[in-house]
């Protein structure tokens, strides 16, 4: 189930990016978290004991939201900023060995 | 009697204090453990969580002997004390490797295994292996190594845990431990006993004293009229984020902890009191990881540490019972994991009744006194 | 060699302010941050604000007033890196910095530890749920993406968190209640350090200003509901996916459903890097949090380590600016752009400026201390969010005789996830302390945040 943005809905962004292969639209100078809770309210990883999470602090510091871009593991989403065709997916438990 | 006058007192509450004292508590009798604070150095917490046979006591016959004995004690030990704690030491004792990326090493090692063999005879096995053999074992290893050697009776287990369930099974075995209580002097009594003083001025009376107290081993040592003194040594180590995959091997510098995090070490330095982790160490393990297992590359290390061996003049343990003062045991050894087996064992027996153990002799101080008449 | 005479860590106020003032005197910085621009968390992305979708200021003149500072930074003296992560300080003249995934090192004369503050954290039954943030976080989006919260609840206590409740009312998106944990009985203690704040009555009258505001918007959009002195916070998940937030008011128990739940109880020092630096940390009781242990002019036991701003201790943005440049003009007089006495001649209006700022803080830190039951939290509440390590866990271990942090944490690994502690050090030492214990500043350890091991396998050290 998709649940809302936690946010106000802001006008759509043009730089392109997928989210577990679903197409979202984010704004440049916008984090990767920040795309993601523009998106939606749903967990952005589960962790190791299957509870759900997203990002909490915005500034580095929390580590809750992490994420995989680009097939690279618990990167921390909301230090990074977007760019046009990312790739991104929500983590479930532990990460494994990057898939070369 | 009360909490400040037991039968047996242990000064330390590391990894060997404790299964010491699991050891005396399993056999009836009473003990209670001093410990310092949160801040005083700690093997204990500090350690990689290897039980290791490979090349140990290959210049030193009962060492090897000793630590064999260990090894093989350890799957009944991590079993009782998992029934007793109901805590998962995440033993794994299916063979452990050592590689090499270095030839010189790689020979050196294996004369120094060829040696261990003579001591221990057919009671154990190593397997030869050169780089290209561990690749077809294991995709993914990587081009530099050139060789390895391995054992199958080696193995790790959570040391934390381990840890934790000494410290458990101790309390609920009726043992006392009190942290906070650094032992600064000892006094033997008239008539037998002794009387220990804590920096905090508390004061503790027992009928046998047993120092484990690893680095604050020292002052208290020459107070009960032992010789043997003991000096840092520092291991450094890295620990990484938690990966769901297993690490297909288990190695002397590179081990999966159960959780899911991969451990780095092996190093060791002469640094003094200073458990600190140094730059270049971090390097040279990091490299390390990556040229054995190139696929660590990309995993993040969550944190290096360094923690300090306790190391005897010679690095092999010591087990001695004061000549002075009948009733005051000293017990000091790097490797406190893979003992911990015969700690709470046969070595709690020879506390018990020396004459329980003559194997242990050759662990005693006499042989510092004679190299040092030598 | 050397890559400047100054290396900053931290491009907040602090920062900032101690770059400028430097490099006018004459020496050559080099500056880091994480973030990709000038400013800190207080000026973050000001300098961006007029390309900003909605183009709204409803940040504030004092926001806007950064922009001035990060501007300055354009000087000839300085050396900006920004995504810049420091991982280490090597024996107080080196810093190991990693960038776009490559490690480097650089060396300096002195080194200047501005890395700001952190929000204290607030844990309660429940602040691990989808739908629980930080106030400054909701800030924090709202400065870069103009993304505005739908519908929440401010809940805590702080001056941040009046200042959000106002610039979230300013931008059409106010707060559904305003939720303090502020206690009347709090403001009275808070009462006899009044004669001390009057000396600053400009900052605090701007903190009654909002209060102010707050008040207004209630009375005449009188949808903002208003509940004091409130206790007992417990989050729950509903099933279409929002917060249900519930706490005491005036001995009953209240729920309001929310898509988002912002707390707040102030802000505490970022102290992972100083306290790896190896200097010592003392605990400021006022504060309830470390900080390190400076001189007046914010240098350390260790003469080429030196911290300003919040990172030293809480002061707010002015004070850190003062802090700033009275750090940094003492540092170019130890790098012999300065003698003393002029030194001390430029130092003068931004001595009382600190003065007077902090003689502020003990009414500010007393009025919005952080209630008990966030400093040691019900049993359920999760301590760790790395590790899912309880409340519960750690009085057990405590019981079991755990002595401090490092006992806590080798029995539960609490501190040994990606966030070493930066989330539940402040909480276990409170449970410490509950327990009777009154532990030592817990030790940390690089690389301060993670780092890739190919990243550090391929770090070139440069030769002594």
């Amino acid at each position: 189930m998709k649940i809302d943005s936690r946010f106000q809905a802001r006008p759509k962004g043009n730089i392109s990016l997928s989210i577990d292969g679903e197409i979202v639209f984010a704004h440049k100078g916008d984090t990767v978290a920040t795309a993601l809770l523009a998106d939606s309210g749903n967990a952005s990883r589960k962790t190791n004991k299957n509870s759900p999470r997203t990002p909490f602090c915005m500034m580095g510091v929390c580590f809750d939201c992490l994420v995989e871009i680009n097939g690279s593991p618990n990167e921390q989403s909301c230090m990074i900023q977007v760019e046009e065709g990312m790739v991104v997916k929500r983590p479930k438990g532990l990460r494994n060995y990057e898939q070369k | 009697m009360s909490d400040k006058n037991a039968e047996f007192i242990i000064v330390g509450a590391g990894v060997v204090g404790l299964s010491i004292a699991l050891g005396l508590l399993q056999k009836g009798h009473q003990v209670t453990i001093l410990d310092g604070g949160d801040s005083d150095l700690s093997a204990s917490k500090g350690n990689f969580g290897l039980i290791w046979l490979q090349a140990k006591g290959s210049h030193f016959a009962p060492y090897a002997k000793w630590t064999h004995k260990a090894v093989k004690k350890w799957p009944d030990f991590a079993k009782s004390l998992e029934e007793l704690t109901q805590i998962n030491l995440a033993l794994e004792q299916t063979g452990g490797y050592e590689f090499f990326t270095d030839s010189n090493e790689f020979k050196a090692f294996q004369a120094d295994l060829k040696q261990q063999q003579i001591h221990l005879g057919k009671k154990s096995s190593y397997e030869i292996l050169t780089g290209d053999d561990l690749r077809k074992r294991y995709a993914g290893i990587g081009d530099k190594v050139v060789g390895a050697t391995f054992c199958p009776l080696d193995g790790h287990v959570n040391p934390l845990k381990l840890f934790s369930a000494l410290h458990s099974a101790v309390l609920t075995l009726g043992g006392k431990i009190f942290s906070n209580n650094k032992v600064k002097n000892i006094t033997p009594l008239q008539g037998g006993g002794f009387k220990l003083l804590a920096l905090n001025g508390n004061r503790f009376y027992s009928d046998r004293v047993i120092l484990a107290a690893g680095l604050g081993t020292n002052s208290l040592a020459k107070q009960l009229d032992f010789v043997t003194q003991v000096r840092p040594q520092r291991g450094e180590l890295l620990i990484t984020e938690k990966i769901a995959e297993r690490l297909p091997f288990v190695s002397s510098t590179i081990r999966q902890v159960n959780e899911g995090g991969i451990q780095i070490g092996g190093t060791s330095e002469e640094a003094g009191l200073d458990d600190s982790e140094s730059l270049n160490v971090m390097v040279n393990l990091a490299q390390h990881a990556v040229s054995v297992y190139p696929q660590l590359s990309n995993v993040r290390v969550n944190r290096a540490w360094g923690a300090l061996r306790i190391l005897s003049p010679d690095g092999y343990p010591v087990y001695a019972q004061s000549h002075q003062y009948p009733g005051a045991y000293l017990v000091t050894c790097h490797s406190g994991i893979t003992l911990a087996s015969l700690h709470c064992s046969l070595l709690a027996e020879w506390i018990i009744d020396a004459s329980n153990q003559s194997t242990l002799e050759a662990f005693s101080e006499n042989r510092f006194s004679i190299s040092s008449a030598a | 060699m050397i890559d400047a005479e100054l290396i900053i860590i931290g491009a907040g106020p602090a920062g900032m302010a101690a770059a400028t003032t430097a490099a006018n005197e004459g020496a050559t910085v080099l500056l880091f941050d994480e973030q990709p621009q000038a400013g800190g968390q207080i000026y973050r992305n000001v300098k961006n604000q007029s390309n900003r979708l909605d183009n709204k200021n409803y940040f504030g003149k004092d926001y806007l007033s950064g922009k001035k500072h990060v501007d300055a930074l354009e000087h000839e003296n300085i050396k900006i890196e920004y995504g810049a992560t420091v991982w280490r300080i090597e024996d107080g003249r080196h810093v190991v910095w990693s960038k776009n995934g490559i490690s480097k090192i650089s060396s300096a004369k002195h080194i200047l530890l501005a890395t700001g503050a952190q929000e204290r954290p607030v844990p309660f039954p429940g602040w691990t749920l989808p739908g629980v943030m930080t106030a400054g976080a909701a800030q924090i989006l709202m400065k870069t993406s103009g993304l505005l919260p739908r519908d929440a609840i401010l809940a805590g206590s702080g001056p941040l968190l009046y200042l959000i409740a106002v610039q979230m009312i300013d931008a059409g998106a106010p707060p559904k209640a305003l939720v303090e944990t502020q206690t009347f009985k709090k403001t009275l203690s808070a009462a006899k350090h009044l004669p001390n704040a009057l000396f600053a009555a400009n900052t605090l009258f701007k903190g009654l200003g909002f209060l102010r505001k707050i008040k207004e918007a209630k009375i005449k959009v009188a949808k903002i509901k208003r509940y004091t002195a409130c206790s007992g916070f417990r989050a729950e998940e509903s099933v279409d996916g929002s917060i249900e937030f519930s706490f005491d008011y005036r001995n009953v128990n209240h729920k309001i459903k929310t898509p988002l739940l912002l707390t707040h109880q102030g802000i505490v020092p970022s102290t992972h890097l100083s306290r790896a630096s190896g200097i010592s940390h003392r605990w400021n009781e006022t504060q309830k949090a470390f900080q390190p242990i400076t001189d007046l002019w914010g240098q350390s036991e260790t003469p080429t380590i030196h911290v300003a701003g919040d990172g030293a201790s809480i002061g707010g943005a002015e004070t850190a600016q003062a802090a700033g440049r009275l750090t940094a003009l003492n540092i170019v007089h130890h790098l012999g752009h300065l003698n003393k006495d002029e030194r001390d001649k430029k130092a003068k209006a931004d001595r009382s400026l600190f003065n007077r700022a902090l003689s502020i803080r003990p009414l500010l830190d007393n009025l919005y201390a952080p209630l008990p039951e966030f400093l040691s939290p019900p049993n359920e509440t999760i301590v760790c969010r790395c590790e899912e390590v309880t409340a519960s866990e750690i009085r057990q271990s405590i019981a079991e005789g755990a002595a401090g942090h490092r006992q806590v944490k080798t029995s539960l690994r609490n501190g040994m996830g990606p966030c070493q502690g930066r989330m539940c050090d402040l909480t276990v030492r409170g449970i410490l302390i509950d327990s009777g214990i009154n532990p030592d500043a817990p030790r940390a350890r690089t690389p301060i945040k993670p780092i890739k091991l190919g990243e550090i396998a391929n770090l070139k050290i440069p030769p002594e």
